[in-house]
């Protein structure tokens, strides 16, 4: 391209890009850069940042509160990215049959995840009410056999991180359906290929489904992931609209105590140094990811 | 839709088995919805009724000779007595705790006896049913009496009328009040002309502002990264796709500062304005479409002297409107289910979007009328579910479209 015409196309170009120049810059990028620079300062909005270098950083390492919220988060991330995983992916399996109704069971199974996830969490908070919620009412004829009482689930400390858990699941309505266009991108040949070999359906899941969906199933664990990361709607309405994290804090999750500090206490500051580490850590568990995905995931091309 | 690719099972227990697989997962589904749904359309007393049921009854049975509405409150489990009190008061007691002989009953079990008068003996199996009250939390005397179970009768009855004491209470108003039980007072610093119709016109702003700046903007910026050659541009792309990993908590301090600096705390704006600076999310799964639409239709409107925003216009968008549905329909969704946000910005009630508000209105209530929450949390959920069975392929195709590699 001559100079002339490489600076119209560079004018035409920043000039469709314009909207999003502005909106990377003011709501992106320079947030993310400000973040950074409070995580070093002591800053309640109300007052301008002052500079205390890593102090920030320090107190949260002896902040019990930010080492508990930091392992609540990932205990639940642990079991509701593997189970939301299984169960969007079997339900996938199912609905790839060639079965009347696909369309139907497709659109019940989506549904969930689309209900605002305030009003899920109301309506949760109701089915594992422990007196007089519905779950108990399934689980107690059930539970007698082996003469066990059921949990009271959201107000037991031990059992409401299980009780979000169980939640989760029922809204992987999204990740289902990237799962099985994911299946049906797979070719039909090397299916009857797998078959001629004789392979029965268990060796052919497991030798041409799985490593052809391997793209989908990275792509899924790392948005799940980074979505378990910042739970907490779940947690601010089982605790009545507060951060305190309640049954006995084990909701207090990392977005939670975030959230807490900066707006309830104004340590934005604080605040500030534990979302660059919560950055830090979604950045790793994807590089690492993507580490793992590199020997497994299969590109076909 | 394509085909699917597993092949026909050949063993019709296989296929009963993954119908029977479906069906009952599908069931296991729907429940919450169905179980949201009976809740609102039950009376206060039966969300606190065991065993619980998805029908909302009503119970009525003779009071003093006149078929009453009643609530049932306790089924009796011990051979029981009925005994009218010298004061004229009516008691229902364990037959253990009234003494024929002397013609006496203890109240309590360690209580000293008072003369009694022995009405009737309960048999088990007998409920005891007292007046439903006309309002929520009525503080009347309500009659009462003990009934065998065959002489209540209880038919279905949806109280509809939940809904609007919900969307009544969810703006401020307290239930005795829209009852009209009470004179209209309000508590200080309410917002006196904040009803459930403000929410609605805040979250409506909110998504349909949302919309036509994501819509409009979005497509704009995709046509410059998929279809123009400009110099910086793959490196601002590849900067685009590295921020759908910053998670929100890095942005929420530093992002309620710009807003604090622009004035825009406690308004709308800070949700739906950034709409129109464009989201890398939608950038994205708009540049894939337009990159699949072949570059000759522009050379040709190229050559027959359009410009850039003429192709864009005319060329590009008509080509793209199912994709572009899709954007709008998931800014829709992200700006109507949206929580985090708005609790973050929305200061007054008189500017809270639904979603907030429904949370407040779970607060506000101390968290138990289960059929009024349950009421509120229908109606808020209804409007995206009626969208979704409207537009579904839309949303089908887009989701799936997230999920391949670019």
């Amino acid at each position: 391209m001559n100079p002339p015409a490489r600076r119209r196309s560079l004018f035409t170009g920043l000039a469709f890009a314009s909207p999003w120049l502005l909106g990377l810059s003011l709501f992106t990028l320079y947030p993310v850069a400000m973040s950074l620079a409070y995580s070093f300062c002591d800053y309640s909005i109300l007052s301008s940042p002052v500079y205390i270098g890593l102090d920030n950083y320090q107190r949260l390492t002896s902040d019990d509160l930010f080492w508990k919220s930091l392992r609540n988060t990932l205990w639940f991330a642990a079991f509701s990215v593997p189970l939301g995983a299984v169960v969007s992916l079997s339900l996938a399996l199912l609905l790839n049959q060639e079965v009347r109704g696909r369309a139907v069971f497709r659109t019940i199974f989506y549904l969930p995840s689309i209900v605002p996830i305030i009003a899920s969490s109301m309506l949760w908070l109701w089915i594992f009410n422990g007196q007089y919620g519905l779950l108990n009412y399934a689980l107690t004829p059930l539970l007698d056999l082996f003469g066990a009482r059921p949990p009271i689930w959201l107000a037991d400390p031990n059992w409401a991180k299980p009780a979000l858990v169980l939640m989760s699941a029922w809204g992987t309505g999204n990740t289902m359906i990237i799962y099985l266009a994911g299946l049906q991108n797979v070719p039909r040949e090397l299916y009857e290929a797998a078959s001629i070999d004789g392979a029965g359906p268990f060796r052919r899941f497991w030798h041409v489904t799985l490593p052809q969906i391997s793209p989908v199933i990275y792509f899924n664990t790392i948005m799940g992931l980074i979505g378990a990361l910042q739970v907490f709607t779940q947690a601010f309405v089982i605790s009545g609209g507060t951060t305190d994290g309640n049954p006995g804090r084990s909701t207090l999750f990392y977005a939670v105590y975030l959230f807490d500090n900066a707006f309830y206490k104004l340590r934005m500051g604080y605040a500030s140094a534990m979302a660059w580490i919560l950055f830090v850590l979604i950045v790793l568990l994807t590089w690492l990811a993507t580490r793992l995905a590199a020997k497994r995931v299969h590109y076909s091309e | 839709m394509p085909a699917p690719v597993a092949s026909r099972s050949a063993v019709p227990v296989a296929r009963f088995a993954i119908y029977a697989l479906l069906g009952s997962l599908a069931c296991l589904f729907l429940t919450p919805f169905a179980w949201m749904l009976a809740t609102a359309l039950k009376s206060a007393e039966q969300t606190a009724a065991w065993p619980p049921s998805f029908v909302p009854y009503a119970y009525y049975a003779p009071l003093d000779g006149v078929r009453t509405e009643v609530v049932r409150t306790a089924e009796i489990t011990a051979p029981s007595v009925l005994v009218t009190l010298a004061d004229g008061r009516r008691e229902l007691l364990p037959a253990a705790q009234f003494d024929a002989a002397t013609s006496s009953a203890r109240l309590s079990r360690d209580a000293a006896p008072q003369p009694a008068r022995l009405l009737r003996a309960v048999a088990p199996g007998e409920w005891r049913v007292t007046e439903r009250p006309a309002t929520f939390s009525s503080t009347a005397a309500l009659r009462w009496d003990v009934l065998p179970a065959s002489s209540i009768e209880s038919t279905v009855a949806p109280r509809w009328e939940n809904f609007s004491l919900a969307l009544a209470t969810i703006g401020g108003r307290s239930v005795e009040d829209v009852q009209g039980t009470v004179a209209t007072t309000r508590s200080s610093g309410a917002d006196s002309d904040v009803t459930f119709l403000t929410f609605l016109g805040n979250t409506l702003t909110v998504c349909l502002l949302g919309v036509v700046g994501a819509v409009f903007s979005n497509a704009l910026i995709a046509y410059a990264f998929a279809r123009l050659r400009w110099p910086g541009r793959d490196w601002i792309f590849a900067v685009t796709l590295a921020t759908m990993m910053v998670p929100f908590p890095v942005l929420m301090v530093p992002l309620y500062g710009v807003f604090k600096d622009l004035g825009w705390i406690g308004t709308l704006l800070p949700l739906w304005v950034p709409a129109w600076f464009g989201s890398a999310f939608h950038i994205f799964l708009l540049r894939q479409f337009f990159r699949t639409i072949p570059e000759e239709l522009s050379e040709a409107a190229r050559i027959d002297g359009c410009n850039e925003w003429q192709i864009f216009w005319r060329v590009i968008l008509p080509l793209s409107k199912p994709v572009l549905a899709v954007v709008a329909l998931f800014h829709f969704l992200h700006a109507w289910n949206d929580f985090l946000a708005p609790l973050l910005y929305l200061t007054k009630r008189s500017t809270f979007t639904l979603a907030v508000a429904l949370q407040n209105y779970q607060t506000q209530n101390g968290g138990t009328p289960w059929h009024l929450l349950m009421a509120a949390s229908a109606v808020v959920v209804t409007p995206i579910i009626v969208l979704f069975f409207f537009t579904q392929k839309f949303f089908v195709r887009g989701i799936a479209t997230t999920g391949m590699k670019g």
